[in-house]
């Protein structure tokens, strides 16, 4: 049957691959390469070496953006990943309204980063205009304004994944263990979390992702304000691309290579340590 | 037994308070849609009254001033063209590139996995320059745009999936004289449907709200998307009309979540199951 596959190349691969070339390859090639060129457009690039990740590392707003990115992460994935266990650990023990419930957390999901940005900015606004305040007053309300707009959106998501999780345990294991005399805890630690471990792997992992590449949100809720003090990675990659300062082009390709690898870096440690040692 | 019971009703009543809030931002925007502008900036947390309910008047407003529907359409159908061509030619690359083990398959399939990481700062630069190059920057070229850079997280879905379904039944309709078109249709897509509702809502979800891909590659002078409008209306477009921006927003989130109710069922099911794939 494989050789009958074979003949048929052209119409089953042919055109996912040359789409991928265009959308993938073709980019991704240029843009490792502009890293290392001085350009506007990409015509007039010159080849300039290091140069540019020399300049990233002398750029003291992109700096402050990879801390506000770390810090936002770390404390989006804890925030997400324990709300939404929690949650899912809630709506597994068939109470009522269970299916409304789920319904309701996992809505925001479906409504895309920048119309949420500025339906949480009219409420942010709203209520810091009862102390003279706008969301832009200081970076610390949008850093907040920014968490609880993911927490927001996300926990919806990740509870879901929790839930598909918990339901896998089998209840026989529970059942024995409650006879053995197991307290709460003990079954939390010994058997239930054990058994979510795949599951706490996706949603960290994909938690951790999107805090790190999170644009839109950033974009509409503060767009960076004030003076980049909430500018977050990608909206310093953005910026230093499309701002006013695009002869920077370069320093901003390589930024986004070296925010590429940290990704990757970062995804993989994720992964070792939450997948624990028997894989 | 009694005290569990109890303590169901309250857990019901503490998520019931907590959905309240929820929905809470959604509501505040659809209230706000019907107040005057002024009242929207000063006073957000009230209700609409005789001197600030204006009606259906920043909808008509918000819908003249960026053209609403037409971008709609446009948005509508870049989500449809581009989720449909995604299952089809993904679908059909997955289950190949499971079944034929060469150099070139086998690197195809790193590839997309590799892709899945990259984040899109990395190539947004080049890839609007390769799209503008090669008169991408239409509603039918970005569906090409969104095939190539979907294609990652499509193809390693479909051929995990293959992967796991049982070879004997191609085996068979290969005896039975099916060419592999023929298989495809007939025998493969029925089998894969669980993995096309998944990768379709996930794809849904992600085109229909995509900003700053569609953003970058369309001709933004002629084509827009909903995302774009919003963000067109809000920054940067002389004085900002607040009621027609929470016109707009209610709008763009409406036809989402009637069609979220409908479809709830498959749409949370469609994520999980995806995910535990992936």
């Amino acid at each position: 049957m494989e050789k009958a596959l074979k003949k048929y190349f052209p119409v089953f691969v042919l055109p996912t691959a040359a789409a991928f070339i265009i959308g993938f390859i073709v980019p991704f090639v240029m843009a490792l390469y502009l890293s290392f060129c001085s350009f506007t457009t990409v015509n007039d690039a010159k080849f300039v070496g290091i140069h540019n990740y020399i300049e990233v590392f002398k750029d003291k707003v992109f700096l402050h953006s990879v801390g506000f990115s770390a810090i936002f992460t770390v404390v989006t994935v804890i925030l997400i990943n324990v709300l939404a266990f929690t949650v899912a650990m809630c709506l597994t023990q068939k109470i009522k309204g269970t299916n409304l419930f789920r319904t309701v957390f996992f809505m925001p999901n479906l409504i895309g980063g920048i119309v949420l940005g500025y339906v949480w900015q009219l409420l942010f606004n709203g209520i810091l205009a009862y102390f003279n305040r706008t969301l832009t007053y200081s970076s610390a309300y949008g850093f907040w304004g920014l968490v609880i707009l993911l927490s927001w959106q996300q926990i919806g998501y990740m509870m879901i994944l929790y839930i598909a999780g918990l339901q896998n345990i089998s209840g026989d294991m529970l059942e024995a263990a409650q006879v053995d005399g197991a307290t709460g805890a003990q079954r939390l630690f010994h058997i239930i979390i054990p058994s979510v471990r795949p599951t706490i792997v996706i949603c960290t992992f994909m938690s951790l992702t999107n805090g790190f590449k999170l644009f839109d949100q950033n974009l509409a809720l503060t767009a960076g304000e004030p003076s980049h003090g909430t500018e977050m990675v990608a909206l310093n990659i953005y910026n230093t691309f499309y701002g006013s300062t695009a002869a920077y082009r370069g320093v901003g390709q390589a930024k986004a290579v070296i925010f590429a690898i940290a990704l990757a870096i970062v995804g993989m440690i994720q992964m070792r340590l939450t997948a624990g040692k028997e894989d | 037994m009694k005290n569990k019971k109890t303590y169901k009703s309250i857990l019901t009543v503490v998520f019931s308070i907590i959905s309240l809030i929820y929905v809470f931002p959604i509501v505040l925007v659809i209230i706000n849609s019907f107040k005057k502008k002024t009242s929207i900036n000063l006073r957000p947390f009230a209700l609409p009254d005789e001197k600030s309910f204006v009606g259906f008047e920043n909808y008509i407003k918000g819908i003249e001033k960026v053209e609403f529907f037409k971008y709609f359409g446009y948005s509508l159908f870049i989500t449809i063209a581009s989720v449909l061509v995604i299952l089809l030619l993904c679908s059909m690359c997955g289950w190949y590139v499971t079944r034929v083990k060469n150099i070139f398959t086998n690197s195809l399939k790193s590839a997309a996995i590799f892709s899945m990481v990259v984040p899109f700062q990395l190539i947004m630069f080049t890839l609007a320059k390769t799209a503008d190059t090669l008169h991408l920057n239409n509603p039918v070229g970005i569906v090409i745009v969104y095939l190539g850079f979907g294609a990652g997280m499509a193809i390693f879905m479909f051929s995990n999936f293959a992967k796991s379904m049982p070879i004997e039944i191609e085996e068979a309709a290969n005896i039975d004289g099916c060419n592999p078109l023929q298989m495809y249709f007939k025998v493969i897509l029925p089998i894969m449907k669980p993995t096309f509702v998944s990768v379709g809502i996930l794809e849904i979800m992600w085109i229909w709200n995509d900003y700053l891909l569609p953003y970058l590659v369309l001709d933004i002078k002629k084509y827009k998307t909903i995302p774009i409008v919003i963000q067109y209306l809000k920054g940067g477009f002389g004085s900002v009309d607040m009621g027609a921006i929470m016109a707009c927003i209610v709008l763009a989130i409406v036809p989402v979540i009637i069609i979220y109710i409908i479809g709830q069922k498959y749409i949370i099911e469609g994520v999980a199951a995806g995910a535990v794939k992936g």
